[in-house]
Protein backbone atom coordinates (compact mmCIF):
# COMPACT_ATOMS: atom_id res chain seq x y z
CA UNK A 1 0.00 0.00 0.00
CA UNK A 2 2.85 2.21 1.03
CA UNK A 3 4.44 2.48 -2.62
CA UNK A 4 1.28 3.43 -4.23
CA UNK A 5 0.51 6.09 -1.54
CA UNK A 6 3.72 7.56 -1.59
CA UNK A 7 3.39 7.91 -5.43
CA UNK A 8 0.74 10.72 -4.10
CA UNK A 9 1.71 11.97 -1.19
CA UNK A 10 5.24 12.88 -1.76
CA UNK A 11 7.55 14.56 1.31
CA UNK A 12 7.76 17.87 -0.51
CA UNK A 13 3.59 17.94 -0.43
CA UNK A 14 3.08 17.08 2.79
CA UNK A 15 5.71 19.98 4.02
CA UNK A 16 3.53 22.30 1.72
CA UNK A 17 0.43 20.90 3.49
CA UNK A 18 1.89 21.25 7.42
CA UNK A 19 3.82 24.58 6.91
CA UNK A 20 2.24 26.38 3.84
CA UNK A 21 3.75 29.47 2.05
CA UNK A 22 1.88 32.47 1.39
CA UNK A 23 -1.29 31.60 3.86
CA UNK A 24 -3.08 34.89 4.17
CA UNK A 25 -4.80 37.97 2.48
CA UNK A 26 -3.24 40.57 0.91
CA UNK A 27 -5.45 43.59 1.81
CA UNK A 28 -4.53 45.66 -1.01
CA UNK A 29 -5.18 43.30 -3.57
CA UNK A 30 -6.29 43.52 -7.16
CA UNK A 31 -7.14 39.96 -7.67
CA UNK A 32 -9.71 39.04 -4.80
CA UNK A 33 -11.65 35.22 -5.31
CA UNK A 34 -13.12 32.93 -3.65
CA UNK A 35 -13.53 29.01 -5.39
CA UNK A 36 -15.11 26.00 -4.08
CA UNK A 37 -15.48 22.17 -5.14
CA UNK A 38 -18.72 21.65 -4.55
CA UNK A 39 -18.64 17.89 -4.35
CA UNK A 40 -16.06 17.38 -1.43
CA UNK A 41 -15.89 21.42 -0.18
CA UNK A 42 -12.62 22.19 -0.15
CA UNK A 43 -12.51 26.06 -0.18
CA UNK A 44 -9.97 28.39 -1.17
CA UNK A 45 -9.61 32.76 -1.48
CA UNK A 46 -6.84 33.60 -3.42
CA UNK A 47 -5.88 37.08 -3.25
CA UNK A 48 -3.43 38.95 -5.49
CA UNK A 49 -1.25 41.77 -5.79
CA UNK A 50 -1.10 42.32 -9.83
CA UNK A 51 1.00 45.55 -10.91
CA UNK A 52 1.95 46.00 -14.48
CA UNK A 53 1.08 42.75 -15.55
CA UNK A 54 3.29 41.03 -12.65
CA UNK A 55 1.73 38.95 -9.94
CA UNK A 56 3.79 41.18 -7.10
CA UNK A 57 2.21 38.82 -4.60
CA UNK A 58 0.18 36.25 -3.88
CA UNK A 59 -1.93 34.59 -1.12
CA UNK A 60 -4.66 32.16 -0.07
CA UNK A 61 -6.51 31.48 2.71
CA UNK A 62 -9.01 28.01 2.95
CA UNK A 63 -9.83 24.45 3.66
CA UNK A 64 -9.22 21.41 2.15
CA UNK A 65 -6.94 18.12 1.99
CA UNK A 66 -3.45 17.86 1.59
CA UNK A 67 -3.57 17.66 -1.89
CA UNK A 68 -5.80 21.23 -2.48
CA UNK A 69 -3.83 22.88 0.47
CA UNK A 70 -0.60 21.83 -0.80
CA UNK A 71 -1.12 22.36 -4.09
CA UNK A 72 -2.51 26.33 -3.15
CA UNK A 73 0.78 26.94 -1.51
CA UNK A 74 2.85 25.91 -4.41
CA UNK A 75 1.02 27.73 -7.08
CA UNK A 76 1.17 30.77 -5.18
CA UNK A 77 5.03 30.23 -4.96
CA UNK A 78 5.56 29.44 -8.46
CA UNK A 79 3.83 32.78 -9.79
CA UNK A 80 4.78 35.31 -7.39
CA UNK A 81 7.10 37.67 -9.28
CA UNK A 82 5.70 35.69 -12.77
CA UNK A 83 4.33 37.91 -15.26
CA UNK A 84 0.97 37.34 -15.56
CA UNK A 85 1.35 35.08 -19.04
CA UNK A 86 3.59 33.22 -17.47
CA UNK A 87 1.36 32.75 -14.45
CA UNK A 88 -1.13 30.71 -16.90
CA UNK A 89 1.14 29.78 -19.07
CA UNK A 90 2.09 27.37 -15.91
CA UNK A 91 -1.40 26.52 -15.54
CA UNK A 92 -1.64 25.40 -18.68
CA UNK A 93 1.25 23.22 -17.99
CA UNK A 94 -0.23 21.97 -14.76
CA UNK A 95 -3.74 21.15 -16.20
CA UNK A 96 -1.62 19.11 -19.12
CA UNK A 97 0.40 17.52 -15.58
CA UNK A 98 -3.13 16.57 -14.51
CA UNK A 99 -4.33 15.25 -17.35
CA UNK A 100 -1.56 12.35 -17.71
CA UNK A 101 -0.88 14.37 -20.84
CA UNK A 102 3.16 14.95 -22.39
CA UNK A 103 3.77 18.63 -21.05
CA UNK A 104 6.17 21.70 -21.47
CA UNK A 105 9.12 21.44 -19.11
CA UNK A 106 10.95 24.47 -20.66
CA UNK A 107 9.92 26.21 -17.12
CA UNK A 108 11.54 24.53 -14.02
CA UNK A 109 8.61 24.02 -12.24
CA UNK A 110 10.16 23.44 -9.18
CA UNK A 111 7.91 21.58 -6.01
CA UNK A 112 5.31 21.61 -8.62
CA UNK A 113 6.52 18.27 -9.92
CA UNK A 114 5.89 16.92 -7.14
CA UNK A 115 2.16 16.67 -7.86
CA UNK A 116 2.82 14.68 -11.01
CA UNK A 117 1.79 11.42 -8.90
CA UNK A 118 -2.00 12.75 -8.44
CA UNK A 119 -2.33 11.88 -12.12
CA UNK A 120 -2.45 8.82 -10.95
CA UNK A 121 -5.75 8.88 -8.81
CA UNK A 122 -8.94 10.19 -10.79
CA UNK A 123 -11.08 11.33 -7.70
CA UNK A 124 -7.81 14.01 -6.35
CA UNK A 125 -7.11 15.78 -9.52
CA UNK A 126 -10.33 18.15 -8.83
CA UNK A 127 -8.17 19.01 -4.95
CA UNK A 128 -4.87 19.84 -7.21
CA UNK A 129 -6.44 21.77 -10.21
CA UNK A 130 -8.50 24.39 -7.48
CA UNK A 131 -5.94 27.01 -6.96
CA UNK A 132 -4.80 26.90 -10.52
CA UNK A 133 -7.86 27.19 -11.57
CA UNK A 134 -9.31 30.44 -9.10
CA UNK A 135 -5.65 32.01 -10.43
CA UNK A 136 -6.75 31.96 -13.94
CA UNK A 137 -10.28 33.30 -13.22
CA UNK A 138 -9.25 35.84 -10.92
CA UNK A 139 -6.61 37.03 -13.30
CA UNK A 140 -8.85 36.47 -16.17
CA UNK A 141 -11.60 38.56 -14.50
CA UNK A 142 -8.99 41.23 -13.92
CA UNK A 143 -8.07 41.77 -17.36
CA UNK A 144 -11.34 42.14 -18.38
CA UNK A 145 -12.32 45.05 -15.91
CA UNK B 1 -31.68 -14.50 7.67
CA UNK B 2 -28.94 -12.13 7.57
CA UNK B 3 -26.02 -14.63 6.83
CA UNK B 4 -22.86 -14.36 4.56
CA UNK B 5 -24.53 -16.30 1.75
CA UNK B 6 -26.15 -12.63 0.96
CA UNK B 7 -22.92 -11.60 -0.15
CA UNK B 8 -22.84 -14.14 -3.13
CA UNK B 9 -25.81 -12.31 -4.64
CA UNK B 10 -23.98 -9.22 -5.35
CA UNK B 11 -21.67 -10.03 -8.47
CA UNK B 12 -19.87 -6.75 -7.88
CA UNK B 13 -18.39 -7.39 -4.02
CA UNK B 14 -16.73 -10.14 -5.47
CA UNK B 15 -13.65 -8.36 -7.14
CA UNK B 16 -10.38 -6.84 -5.74
CA UNK B 17 -9.46 -3.14 -6.08
CA UNK B 18 -6.44 -2.16 -5.51
CA UNK B 19 -5.30 -5.46 -4.73
CA UNK B 20 -7.81 -6.08 -2.02
CA UNK B 21 -10.89 -7.58 -2.05
CA UNK B 22 -13.60 -5.03 -2.09
CA UNK B 23 -15.21 -3.61 1.00
CA UNK B 24 -17.80 -1.77 0.02
CA UNK B 25 -19.30 0.58 3.04
CA UNK B 26 -20.86 3.34 0.96
CA UNK B 27 -24.14 2.14 0.77
CA UNK B 28 -25.86 5.35 2.00
CA UNK B 29 -24.48 6.91 -1.34
CA UNK B 30 -26.20 3.69 -3.49
CA UNK B 31 -26.67 -0.06 -2.48
CA UNK B 32 -24.92 -2.72 -4.74
CA UNK B 33 -27.39 -4.60 -6.73
CA UNK B 34 -28.35 -8.32 -6.68
CA UNK B 35 -28.67 -11.16 -9.46
CA UNK B 36 -32.13 -10.98 -8.52
CA UNK B 37 -32.74 -7.31 -9.77
CA UNK B 38 -30.21 -7.56 -12.45
CA UNK B 39 -31.61 -10.60 -13.59
CA UNK B 40 -35.28 -8.58 -13.77
CA UNK B 41 -34.46 -5.75 -15.63
CA UNK B 42 -32.22 -8.10 -18.26
CA UNK B 43 -35.56 -10.30 -18.57
CA UNK B 44 -38.09 -7.45 -19.17
CA UNK B 45 -35.83 -6.10 -22.01
CA UNK B 46 -35.42 -9.51 -23.23
CA UNK B 47 -39.03 -10.75 -23.29
CA UNK B 48 -41.63 -8.02 -22.34
CA UNK B 49 -40.25 -4.68 -23.22
CA UNK B 50 -43.04 -2.60 -24.83
CA UNK B 51 -44.69 0.83 -24.26
CA UNK B 52 -47.53 1.10 -21.17
CA UNK B 53 -50.64 2.02 -21.33
CA UNK B 54 -51.62 2.00 -24.70
CA UNK B 55 -50.86 -1.19 -26.57
CA UNK B 56 -53.51 -3.80 -28.12
CA UNK B 57 -50.32 -5.77 -28.24
CA UNK B 58 -49.72 -8.69 -25.99
CA UNK B 59 -45.99 -7.07 -25.46
CA UNK B 60 -47.74 -3.61 -24.12
CA UNK B 61 -50.05 -5.75 -21.78
CA UNK B 62 -46.78 -7.33 -20.42
CA UNK B 63 -45.18 -3.97 -19.61
CA UNK B 64 -48.08 -2.80 -18.52
CA UNK B 65 -48.77 -5.37 -16.40
CA UNK B 66 -45.13 -5.51 -14.87
CA UNK B 67 -45.18 -2.06 -14.43
CA UNK B 68 -48.52 -1.64 -12.22
CA UNK B 69 -47.46 -4.67 -10.65
CA UNK B 70 -44.19 -3.28 -9.23
CA UNK B 71 -46.61 0.02 -8.13
CA UNK B 72 -48.73 -2.79 -5.83
CA UNK B 73 -45.51 -3.91 -5.01
CA UNK B 74 -44.78 -0.79 -3.59
CA UNK B 75 -47.71 -0.06 -1.87
CA UNK B 76 -47.75 -3.28 0.22
CA UNK B 77 -43.78 -2.34 1.17
CA UNK B 78 -45.11 1.02 2.67
CA UNK B 79 -48.69 -0.13 3.71
CA UNK B 80 -50.28 2.55 1.30
CA UNK B 81 -54.02 2.23 1.07
CA UNK B 82 -54.04 2.39 -2.58
CA UNK B 83 -51.74 2.15 -5.61
CA UNK B 84 -53.44 5.83 -6.95
CA UNK B 85 -51.03 7.29 -3.68
CA UNK B 86 -47.95 5.26 -5.06
CA UNK B 87 -46.67 8.10 -8.12
CA UNK B 88 -43.18 6.72 -9.77
CA UNK B 89 -40.39 9.58 -10.48
CA UNK B 90 -36.96 9.42 -10.54
CA UNK B 91 -35.99 9.42 -6.95
CA UNK B 92 -36.14 11.52 -3.96
CA UNK B 93 -35.36 14.57 -5.35
CA UNK B 94 -37.57 14.82 -8.33
CA UNK B 95 -40.52 13.44 -4.99
CA UNK B 96 -40.15 16.66 -3.13
CA UNK B 97 -39.55 19.16 -5.89
CA UNK B 98 -43.11 17.78 -7.48
CA UNK B 99 -44.66 18.63 -4.03
CA UNK B 100 -42.85 21.77 -3.38
CA UNK B 101 -43.88 22.86 -6.98
CA UNK B 102 -47.46 21.35 -6.51
CA UNK B 103 -48.71 21.31 -3.16
CA UNK B 104 -46.33 24.39 -2.28
CA UNK B 105 -47.33 26.31 -4.75
CA UNK B 106 -50.87 26.18 -4.34
CA UNK B 107 -50.95 26.18 -0.34
CA UNK B 108 -48.03 28.68 0.28
CA UNK B 109 -48.42 32.06 0.79
CA UNK B 110 -46.76 35.31 1.56
CA UNK B 111 -45.73 34.86 5.46
CA UNK B 112 -46.61 31.55 5.92
CA UNK B 113 -43.86 29.52 7.27
CA UNK B 114 -42.11 25.65 5.98
CA UNK B 115 -40.14 24.39 8.73
CA UNK B 116 -37.22 21.64 8.14
CA UNK B 117 -34.30 20.46 9.71
CA UNK B 118 -30.03 21.30 10.13
CA UNK B 119 -29.97 17.53 9.65
CA UNK B 120 -31.64 17.55 5.93
CA UNK B 121 -29.86 16.78 2.49
CA UNK B 122 -29.84 19.33 0.21
CA UNK B 123 -32.66 17.92 -1.91
CA UNK B 124 -34.63 18.52 1.04
CA UNK B 125 -33.96 22.14 1.84
CA UNK B 126 -33.30 24.05 -1.79
CA UNK B 127 -37.01 23.03 -2.99
CA UNK B 128 -37.85 24.69 0.34
CA UNK B 129 -35.59 27.57 0.27
CA UNK B 130 -36.65 28.21 -3.80
CA UNK B 131 -40.55 27.90 -2.98
CA UNK B 132 -40.26 30.21 0.60
CA UNK B 133 -38.28 32.70 -2.18
CA UNK B 134 -41.23 32.53 -4.61
CA UNK B 135 -44.13 33.01 -2.42
CA UNK B 136 -42.98 35.37 0.23
CA UNK B 137 -42.01 32.52 2.97
CA UNK B 138 -40.69 32.29 5.82
CA UNK B 139 -38.37 28.93 5.90
CA UNK B 140 -37.61 27.85 9.42
CA UNK B 141 -34.79 25.31 10.71
CA UNK B 142 -35.64 23.38 13.82
CA UNK B 143 -32.14 23.26 15.91
CA UNK B 144 -30.61 19.71 17.11
CA UNK B 145 -29.41 18.65 20.56
CA UNK B 146 -26.02 18.19 21.10
CA UNK B 147 -26.01 14.46 20.44
CA UNK B 148 -27.33 15.02 16.96
CA UNK B 149 -31.25 14.06 17.93
CA UNK B 150 -34.58 15.95 17.54
CA UNK B 151 -36.33 16.93 20.26
CA UNK B 152 -40.06 17.56 20.31
CA UNK B 153 -39.94 20.55 22.09
CA UNK B 154 -38.07 22.48 19.31
CA UNK B 155 -40.42 21.03 17.26
CA UNK B 156 -43.47 22.29 18.56
CA UNK B 157 -41.21 25.41 19.37
CA UNK B 158 -40.83 25.71 15.29
CA UNK B 159 -44.31 24.88 14.18
CA UNK B 160 -46.84 27.43 14.52
CA UNK B 161 -50.53 28.06 13.08
CA UNK B 162 -48.52 29.93 10.68
CA UNK B 163 -46.73 26.43 9.30
CA UNK B 164 -47.51 25.48 6.00
CA UNK B 165 -45.07 22.80 5.57
CA UNK B 166 -43.15 20.91 7.93
CA UNK B 167 -40.48 18.18 5.96
CA UNK B 168 -37.87 16.28 7.83
CA UNK B 169 -35.46 13.34 7.19
CA UNK B 170 -36.59 10.22 8.73
CA UNK B 171 -32.71 8.97 9.17
CA UNK B 172 -29.85 10.79 8.76
CA UNK B 173 -27.58 10.42 5.77
CA UNK B 174 -24.89 12.11 7.60
CA UNK B 175 -25.83 11.13 11.25
CA UNK B 176 -27.55 8.21 11.09
CA UNK B 177 -30.14 9.78 13.66
CA UNK B 178 -33.84 7.70 13.53
CA UNK B 179 -35.93 10.76 13.83
CA UNK B 180 -39.47 10.64 15.41
CA UNK B 181 -41.53 11.40 12.38
CA UNK B 182 -44.54 10.00 13.74
CA UNK B 183 -44.57 12.44 16.73
CA UNK B 184 -43.42 15.59 14.29
CA UNK B 185 -46.11 14.59 11.76
CA UNK B 186 -48.85 15.01 14.94
CA UNK B 187 -47.29 18.43 15.43
CA UNK B 188 -47.85 19.40 12.02
CA UNK B 189 -51.62 18.32 11.91
CA UNK B 190 -52.24 20.07 15.41
CA UNK B 191 -51.09 23.08 13.37
CA UNK B 192 -52.61 22.64 9.86
CA UNK B 193 -49.49 21.56 8.34
CA UNK B 194 -49.10 18.78 6.32
CA UNK B 195 -46.08 16.70 7.12
CA UNK B 196 -43.01 15.65 4.09
CA UNK B 197 -40.78 13.20 5.05
CA UNK B 198 -37.59 12.25 3.38
CA UNK B 199 -38.02 8.48 3.43
CA UNK B 200 -34.29 7.97 1.45
CA UNK B 201 -32.12 6.80 3.97
CA UNK B 202 -35.21 5.29 5.18
CA UNK B 203 -37.18 3.06 2.98
CA UNK B 204 -33.73 0.35 2.50
CA UNK B 205 -33.31 -0.17 6.11
CA UNK B 206 -36.65 -0.31 8.27
CA UNK B 207 -39.79 -1.36 7.87
CA UNK B 208 -41.74 1.50 6.99
CA UNK B 209 -46.07 1.83 7.61
CA UNK B 210 -47.36 5.53 5.88
CA UNK B 211 -50.53 4.87 7.10
CA UNK B 212 -49.22 4.44 10.92
CA UNK B 213 -46.58 7.16 10.58
CA UNK B 214 -49.72 9.09 8.97
CA UNK B 215 -47.49 11.61 7.10
CA UNK B 216 -48.71 13.18 4.36
CA UNK B 217 -45.76 12.80 1.54
CA UNK B 218 -43.16 10.21 1.71
CA UNK B 219 -40.00 10.22 -0.66
CA UNK B 220 -37.73 7.56 -1.25
CA UNK B 221 -35.09 6.58 -4.19
CA UNK B 222 -34.64 2.47 -5.90
CA UNK B 223 -31.07 2.89 -5.79
CA UNK B 224 -30.36 2.87 -2.33
CA UNK B 225 -32.32 -0.38 -1.55
CA UNK B 226 -30.83 -2.37 -3.99
CA UNK B 227 -33.00 -1.17 -7.27
CA UNK B 228 -31.77 0.52 -9.79
CA UNK B 229 -30.86 4.12 -10.39
CA UNK B 230 -33.67 6.68 -11.74
CA UNK B 231 -37.00 5.33 -10.32
CA UNK B 232 -38.13 6.84 -7.05
CA UNK B 233 -41.32 7.00 -4.90
CA UNK B 234 -43.59 9.88 -4.10
CA UNK B 235 -46.94 8.55 -1.69
CA UNK B 236 -48.96 10.86 -1.44
CA UNK B 237 -52.45 10.93 0.51
CA UNK B 238 -55.33 10.31 -1.92
CA UNK B 239 -57.00 13.29 -1.07
CA UNK B 240 -54.36 15.74 -1.03
CA UNK B 241 -53.05 13.97 -4.28
CA UNK B 242 -55.91 14.24 -5.91
CA UNK B 243 -56.43 18.00 -5.10
CA UNK B 244 -52.78 18.92 -6.67
CA UNK B 245 -51.59 19.97 -10.57
CA UNK B 246 -49.45 17.94 -11.94
CA UNK B 247 -45.96 19.90 -12.77
CA UNK B 248 -44.77 17.77 -16.14
CA UNK B 249 -46.96 17.94 -19.04
CA UNK B 250 -47.22 15.30 -21.76
CA UNK B 251 -47.85 12.22 -23.25
CA UNK B 252 -49.30 9.83 -20.74
CA UNK B 253 -50.60 11.91 -18.28
CA UNK B 254 -53.88 13.34 -20.15
CA UNK B 255 -57.29 12.23 -20.81
CA UNK B 256 -58.17 14.80 -23.14
CA UNK B 257 -56.59 17.00 -25.30
CA UNK B 258 -57.66 19.71 -27.18
CA UNK B 259 -56.47 22.40 -29.11
CA UNK B 260 -56.65 25.33 -25.85
CA UNK B 261 -57.21 22.91 -22.77
CA UNK B 262 -56.83 19.41 -21.75
CA UNK B 263 -57.74 17.42 -18.79
CA UNK B 264 -55.71 15.06 -16.77
CA UNK B 265 -55.81 11.46 -16.50
CA UNK B 266 -56.84 10.02 -12.66
CA UNK B 267 -54.02 9.21 -10.37
CA UNK B 268 -51.67 7.92 -10.18
CA UNK B 269 -50.82 8.90 -13.74
CA UNK B 270 -51.49 12.31 -14.11
CA UNK B 271 -48.17 12.99 -12.22
CA UNK B 272 -46.47 10.68 -14.73
CA UNK B 273 -45.38 12.94 -18.19
CA UNK B 274 -43.99 10.52 -20.45
CA UNK B 275 -42.98 7.25 -21.25
CA UNK B 276 -42.57 6.23 -17.52
CA UNK B 277 -39.18 4.47 -16.26
CA UNK B 278 -40.97 0.95 -16.82
CA UNK B 279 -37.33 -1.14 -16.53
CA UNK B 280 -36.41 1.12 -13.69
CA UNK B 281 -40.04 0.34 -11.80
CA UNK B 282 -39.60 -3.67 -12.52
CA UNK B 283 -36.37 -3.50 -10.71
CA UNK B 284 -37.88 -1.95 -7.77
CA UNK B 285 -40.23 -3.94 -7.37
CA UNK B 286 -37.66 -7.57 -7.66
CA UNK B 287 -35.42 -5.00 -5.14
CA UNK B 288 -38.25 -5.02 -2.89
CA UNK B 289 -39.01 -9.21 -3.31
CA UNK B 290 -35.32 -9.84 -2.35
CA UNK B 291 -35.86 -7.38 0.77
CA UNK B 292 -38.85 -8.47 1.82
CA UNK B 293 -37.18 -12.52 1.96
CA UNK B 294 -34.62 -11.23 4.03
CA UNK B 295 -36.99 -9.27 5.89
CA UNK B 296 -36.52 -5.63 6.71
CA UNK B 297 -37.22 -6.51 10.74
CA UNK B 298 -33.75 -8.68 10.14
CA UNK B 299 -32.00 -5.85 8.17
CA UNK B 300 -32.81 -2.82 10.96
CA UNK B 301 -31.36 -5.37 13.59
CA UNK B 302 -28.26 -5.89 11.13
CA UNK B 303 -27.66 -2.41 10.90
CA UNK B 304 -27.98 -1.71 14.42
CA UNK B 305 -25.42 -4.58 15.16
CA UNK B 306 -23.12 -3.49 12.18
CA UNK B 307 -23.17 0.00 13.76
CA UNK B 308 -22.65 -1.11 17.59
CA UNK B 309 -19.76 -2.95 16.17
CA UNK B 310 -18.66 -0.23 14.00
CA UNK B 311 -18.81 2.29 16.57
CA UNK B 312 -17.23 -0.03 19.52
CA UNK B 313 -14.15 -1.01 17.42
CA UNK B 314 -13.67 2.25 15.79
CA UNK B 315 -14.08 4.20 19.07
CA UNK B 316 -10.83 2.46 19.72
CA UNK B 317 -8.64 4.29 17.59
CA UNK B 318 -7.19 7.22 19.42
CA UNK B 319 -7.91 10.38 17.58
CA UNK B 320 -10.84 9.36 15.78
CA UNK B 321 -14.45 11.50 16.54
CA UNK B 322 -17.89 9.71 15.48
CA UNK B 323 -20.70 12.25 15.07
CA UNK B 324 -24.37 11.53 15.69
CA UNK B 325 -26.27 9.78 18.84
CA UNK B 326 -23.77 7.68 20.74
CA UNK B 327 -26.27 4.70 21.03
CA UNK B 328 -26.57 2.62 18.45
CA UNK B 329 -29.88 1.46 18.76
CA UNK B 330 -30.98 5.67 17.83
CA UNK B 331 -29.49 5.51 14.53
CA UNK B 332 -29.01 3.41 11.68
CA UNK B 333 -25.89 1.76 9.52
CA UNK B 334 -24.29 5.05 9.14
CA UNK B 335 -20.94 5.99 11.14
CA UNK B 336 -19.29 9.53 10.26
CA UNK B 337 -16.26 10.08 11.52
CA UNK B 338 -13.13 12.35 11.06
CA UNK B 339 -9.27 11.19 12.03
CA UNK B 340 -7.98 14.05 13.50
CA UNK B 341 -5.16 15.93 11.30
CA UNK B 342 -6.21 13.98 8.47
CA UNK B 343 -8.58 15.46 6.30
CA UNK B 344 -10.97 12.79 5.03
CA UNK B 345 -10.36 12.77 1.76
CA UNK B 346 -7.21 11.81 2.15
CA UNK B 347 -8.65 9.10 4.83
CA UNK B 348 -10.61 8.09 1.93
CA UNK B 349 -7.72 7.67 -0.83
CA UNK B 350 -5.53 5.74 1.52
CA UNK B 351 -8.60 2.94 2.37
CA UNK B 352 -9.54 2.45 -1.08
CA UNK B 353 -6.04 1.74 -1.55
CA UNK B 354 -6.81 -1.18 1.27
CA UNK B 355 -9.51 -1.91 -1.81
CA UNK B 356 -12.09 -0.16 1.00
CA UNK B 357 -14.88 2.18 -0.06
CA UNK B 358 -16.29 4.78 2.21
CA UNK B 359 -17.36 8.36 1.10
CA UNK B 360 -15.31 11.63 2.22
CA UNK B 361 -17.20 15.38 2.10
CA UNK B 362 -19.75 17.44 2.71
CA UNK B 363 -22.42 14.67 2.03
CA UNK B 364 -25.04 17.13 0.15
CA UNK B 365 -25.49 18.24 3.91
CA UNK B 366 -23.71 21.30 3.82
CA UNK B 367 -25.83 23.17 6.58
CA UNK B 368 -25.23 20.08 8.95
CA UNK B 369 -21.76 20.46 8.58
CA UNK B 370 -21.67 23.99 9.81
CA UNK B 371 -23.54 22.77 12.37
CA UNK B 372 -20.96 20.02 13.24
CA UNK B 373 -18.14 22.68 12.50
CA UNK B 374 -16.45 20.58 10.40
CA UNK B 375 -16.35 21.44 6.28
CA UNK B 376 -16.55 17.70 5.58
CA UNK B 377 -16.36 14.49 6.85
CA UNK B 378 -15.58 10.26 6.53
CA UNK B 379 -18.30 8.15 6.39
CA UNK B 380 -18.74 4.21 6.72
CA UNK B 381 -22.14 3.26 5.92
CA UNK B 382 -23.61 -0.71 6.35
CA UNK B 383 -25.74 -2.46 4.49
CA UNK B 384 -27.35 -5.83 5.05
CA UNK B 385 -24.29 -7.51 2.54
CA UNK B 386 -21.65 -5.92 5.12
CA UNK B 387 -20.16 -7.99 8.39
CA UNK B 388 -18.25 -7.70 10.77
CA UNK B 389 -15.03 -8.56 9.07
CA UNK B 390 -15.54 -5.30 6.78
CA UNK B 391 -15.61 -3.27 10.05
CA UNK B 392 -12.54 -4.95 11.17
CA UNK B 393 -10.67 -4.02 7.25
CA UNK B 394 -12.25 -1.05 8.16
CA UNK B 395 -10.32 0.00 11.57
CA UNK B 396 -7.45 -2.01 10.07
CA UNK B 397 -7.07 0.59 6.99
CA UNK B 398 -8.14 3.68 9.64
CA UNK B 399 -5.16 2.27 11.93
CA UNK B 400 -2.68 2.34 9.06
CA UNK B 401 -3.76 5.82 7.40
CA UNK B 402 -3.15 6.89 10.84
CA UNK B 403 0.32 5.63 11.14
CA UNK B 404 0.80 6.51 7.42
CA UNK B 405 -0.02 10.29 7.85
CA UNK B 406 2.05 10.49 11.20
CA UNK B 407 5.40 8.69 9.50
CA UNK B 408 5.12 11.69 6.76
CA UNK B 409 4.71 14.36 9.21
Amino acid sequence: MSSNLDQLYRRVIMDHYKTPRNKGTIENNSVNIEMNNPTCGDRIHLTLQVEDGIVKDAKFDGEGCSISMASASMMTQAVKGQEIDTALRLSGIFSDMMLGKEYDDSIDLGDIEALQGVSQFPARIKCATLAWKAMEKGVQNEEKS
Amino acid sequence: MINQEIKSYFPILNQEINGHPLVYLDSAATSQKPVQVIEAMKNYYEFDNANVHRGVHTLGNRATEKYEGARDKVRKFINANSTEEIIFLRGTTTAINLVAQSYGRANVNEGDEIVITYMEHHSNIIPWQQLAKERGAILKYVELEKDGTISLEQVRAAVTERTKIVSMVYVSNVLGTMNPVKEVAQIAHENGAVMVVDGAQAAPHLKIDVQQLDCDFFAFSGHKMCGPTGIGVLYGKKELLNNMEPVEFGGEMIDFVGLYDSTWKELPWKFEGGTPIIAGAVGLGAAIDFLNEIGLNEIEKHEHQMAAYAMDKMGGIEGLEIYGPADPQHRAGIVTFNLNDVHPHDVATVLDMSGIAVRAGHHCAQPLMKWLEVTATARASFYLYNSESDVDRLVEGLRSAKEYFNDVF
